[in-house]
């Protein structure tokens, strides 16, 4: 890709961890962080498995600086995008064209669904701070405005895909001159809403999640965010800052199948990854490991596996599903396992797919079982959505070229 | 960056902006502070099957895609970039409601599967069978411009490429109560027309579905071209002032070449201020309109305002109702100029393209 | 089995249709009535909701949707009282 974009940053949160560096741990001894969910007054506490983030919203606030109430989603965000910034360290950050590009599916549901009812009781009634910030786009601005990121902001919400979106928006804004550094990921916090939601579509596991098994029952959902910091490699020089990975190839594609199913072949998963792998110019064989979407539910994980095994053939390279240690996070998912493929490149090692037994019937896909330190250059994260929004993006170790 | 043709577009509006008449071929005065769109019959584009599930905002924003396909005499596009502010808004209060009521048991899922702002790119997608780029932007009235620049880069990538871009809201009754609890809306309106007449505080609501097909190339159907957008937030006048003269700069423009100031006046005084110093310092010689008299306010109304000033571009000719200021001249670069609640500030440049229509 | 066509209309919204247009037997997915799996899902809540009849997972809806007749059946077998 011309120009070369380049990681310099990369921040996480999630159930596994509150910092890169503490779910990087987790992901290399096997520690999930799915639980009984515990901070929602709904009927599904202390019985349905989640992916819950350790902070409540008060120590994340003290965190991130914040003495406003703001939403879960926006704490979460910030929490990431600063870890994201520090580690990129860019002391010249405001002297250049820069923009914040975020995404969630929530926005700000979790204080709307606080809202809801007494206004639902009586129109005067609920307090409106509860709502101020309840479209996607104010998340963003809440970020935008602490993180002192005015020149461009951007929200984007395609379901599940969403930040890994925001992450390729990003690339393509640096590349076509419009901007010299991008923040860019996604954050989405648990709500009452997205639990109902996905229970109504029968898709959810009152177990853990078991992806790309044969006796998967759903998923489990999760919060949390990740951000990743991108520039050009004539900023790169300038500031004299170290890249993490570049962003090699990516795709975005519809699989126009069904408005919650992906297609039995999975040609919109097929065609994002093929697509990335062209814009990257690579055979599959390059990739030597996929951060699958792996959700676990029946429909996604035998559509993906087939179209993995339909591009890859019988040279699938190594693959694990993360969201068996931190759940579906949604909206925020695209960016939290873009940081972990980023942080399989920067380890050189495999994360594992956990509680695998069995292949999916027919698709003779075996999951890596266990973590595993490996010479990995090329690494490929899928995110499948909702309404088709099918999306791969290619993280490569910088090879001088 | 590549000049983007418009070769088709589908509006939904609370005009008449859609059917055989011309462009808001007349006016249409309400007395409400609550403009609801003007719909179609949607039998005509969406089979009965499909229509039993989908909400309001995806029936508009499906018919006035499709609007736009059959203009440019296309089956299906490339990609398909939408801007929505707020996503689906009636099938969100819906669950959000059942979940409250029916204490999170036996909850219907279409309205959450309905709900997530995505579901109008891909019912599209999923009506034309698009397999391409699919994109949502939702980042309150900077949407419709984010998905028009995502559009502009994807051309200048691939100029042959037909791009459905747009920008679609819906106003529920929900909303609209809510929203007036915050103070954002005028009481008692007389004349939504007059609206603009004497600012004061508060603004009235809107809604829309507009789709655009983009493209490189031009055809006997373009009916004006995008030459650039930007946008601005949280400026203060003379910040705004500055880049809006360095974005004509950088179309190599001056704001005397601009015939046609389409401004996004909301008739709130405070939003509405700082457009009469730049109108007054820089803009004198263009003649100036406005649309949100038409259209009510949104977040993505700078999308009827794209319509309006792609019909003006094509005709040559500026619909009555729309001119606040006429300084005779003959459209042919327009530059509609939007704020939104004091805080997103938008441009969007058109040029016709009659020279260049093939 | 009157009644239950009128509550499916009504669930799945299918206003173009009138209760005698759907056959006892007739299959309801696929080419039959072209149902999904999100009518599915629906039906599953139309028979909690209405008939208290509880059905734990979508994969036993495929068998228990096949027709108005075999949706009838179901209820009767399995309706909580």
């Amino acid at each position: 890709m011309n120009p070369t974009i380049h990681v310099v940053g990369a921040g996480v949160i999630s159930s596994i961890g509150n910092s890169y560096d503490e779910c990087f741990k987790a992901l290399q001894n096997g520690e999930h962080g799915i639980r009984p969910l515990t901070s929602l007054d709904s009927i599904y506490k202390d019985i349905l498995p989640v992916g819950e983030v350790n902070l409540t919203n008060e120590e994340l606030a003290h965190h991130v600086g914040m003495d406003k109430p703001v939403t879960r989603t926006s704490l979460l965000g910030l929490y990431a995008a600063k870890e994201a910034l520090h580690d990129a360290g860019i002391n010249n950050f405001d002297r250049l064209r820069n923009g914040l590009i975020s995404a969630t599916t929530v926005g700000g549901m979790d204080r709307t669904e606080i809202f809801f009812p007494s206004y639902l009781k009586d129109k005067t009634s609920g307090h409106l701070s509860d709502v101020v910030h309840h479209g996607c786009g104010a998340t963003t601005e809440v970020m935008a405005r602490t993180l002192g990121i005015k020149h461009f902001i951007s929200t984007i919400n395609t379901a599940c895909s969403s930040s890994v979106n925001a992450i390729m928006y990003g690339a393509r804004l640096i590349q076509h001159g419009i901007l010299d550094v991008v923040v860019a990921g996604g954050t989405d916090a648990l709500t009452k809403f997205t639990i109902n939601g996905f229970k109504s579509l029968m898709i959810l596991d009152d177990d853990l999640c078991r992806p790309f098994d044969n006796d998967r029952k759903g998923l489990n959902l999760g919060e949390g965010a990740g951000f990743v910091v991108l520039v050009s490699d004539k900023v790169l020089k300038e500031n004299n800052l170290i890249s993490k990975a570049v962003v090699f190839g990516f795709a975005n594609t519809n699989d126009a199948f069904h408005q919650t199913a992906s297609s039995p072949e999975g040609r919109g998963s097929y065609d994002a990854m093929e697509q990335a792998l062209n814009m990257a110019k690579l055979n599959p064989q390059a990739i030597d490991y996929i951060n699958l979407h792996g959700t676990g539910t029946s429909n996604n994980d035998l559509s993906e596996g087939t179209a993995i095994k339909r591009l890859f053939h019988d040279k699938v390279p190594r693959l694990s599903s993360t969201k068996s240690f931190t759940g579906h996070t949604l909206g925020a998912s695209g960016g939290i396992e873009a940081v972990f493929s980023i942080m399989a490149l920067h380890h050189q090692c495999v994360f594992p797919n956990l509680r695998f037994q069995t292949p999916i019937d027919g698709l003779d896909i075996v999951p890596q079982r266990a973590f595993e330190k490996l010479p990995l250059t090329h690494v490929m994260s899928n995110s499948l959505g909702f309404g088709g929004n099918c999306s791969s993006i290619i993280f490569s170790k910088n090879l001088k070229r | 960056m590549v000049k983007a043709f418009i070769n088709g577009m589908g509006i939904i509006s609370p005009q008449q902006t859609w059917g055989d008449e011309s462009f808001l071929n007349a006016v249409q005065d309400y007395k409400s502070n609550a403009l609801t769109c003007i719909e179609p019959d949607y039998t005509q584009w969406i089979s009965q099957q499909q229509l039993r599930r989908m909400s309001r905002i995806i029936k508009m924003g499906t018919a006035s895609a499709k609007m736009a396909l059959a203009q440019a005499s296309l089956e299906k596009p490339d990609g398909i970039i939408t801007g929505t502010g707020f996503g689906c808004l009636e099938d969100t209060e819906t669950f959000l409601s059942k979940i409250t009521d029916l204490h999170e048991e036996a909850l219907n899922p279409t309205p959450f599967m309905q709900s997530t702002h995505n579901t109008i790119g891909s019912q599209i997608a999923l009506q034309v069978q698009c397999r391409g780029y699919n994109q949502t932007y939702t980042q309150s009235a900077f949407s419709l411009e984010q998905s028009l620049l995502d559009a502009l880069m994807v051309l200048t990538e691939n100029p042959n490429q037909n791009i459905l871009t747009g920008g679609v809201d819906e106003l529920t009754s929900t909303s609209h109560s809510i929203q007036s609890r915050f103070g954002k809306y005028r009481e008692d309106v007389e004349s939504t027309l007059a609206l603009l007449e004497k600012p004061a505080k508060g603004t009235i609501a809107g809604e829309g579905a507009s789709y655009f097909i983009l493209s490189g190339k031009s055809t006997s159907s373009s009916l004006a071209s995008v030459a650039g957008v930007d946008m601005y937030y949280q400026l203060d006048e003379a910040e705004l002032t500055e880049r809006i003269m360095f974005f004509l700069k950088e179309n190599n423009l001056s704001p005397d070449d601009i015939d046609l100031l389409l401004v996004g006046k909301s008739g709130d005084d405070k939003n509405d201020r700082h457009f009469d110093y730049i109108i007054s310092s820089h803009f004198a010689k263009s003649s100036i309109g406005a649309y949100k008299h038409l259209c009510g306010e949104y977040a993505v109304s700078s999308a009827f305002a794209m319509g309006l000033g792609a019909a003006i571009l094509d005709k040559g000719n500026i619909p009555d109702g729309v001119l606040l200021k006429d300084e005779k001249r003959f459209p042919e670069k327009v530059l509609i100029f939007n704020s939104y609640f004091q805080d997103h500030h938008s441009l969007i440049l058109l040029e016709s393209c009659r020279a260049t229509k093939s | 089995m009157a009644d239950l066509k009128v509550q499916i209309i009504d669930a799945l919204n299918l206003k173009h249709l009138k209760p005698e247009d759907i056959g006892d037997d007739q299959p309801l997915f696929m080419d039959g009535l072209g149902l999904d799996s999100i009518d599915a899902l629906e039906l599953i809540v139309l028979l909690q909701q209405k008939h208290n009849t509880k059905i734990a997972n979508a994969q036993e809806g495929s068998k228990i949707f096949m027709s108005v007749r075999s949706i009838a059946d179901y209820i009767t077998a399995n309706q909580k009282n």
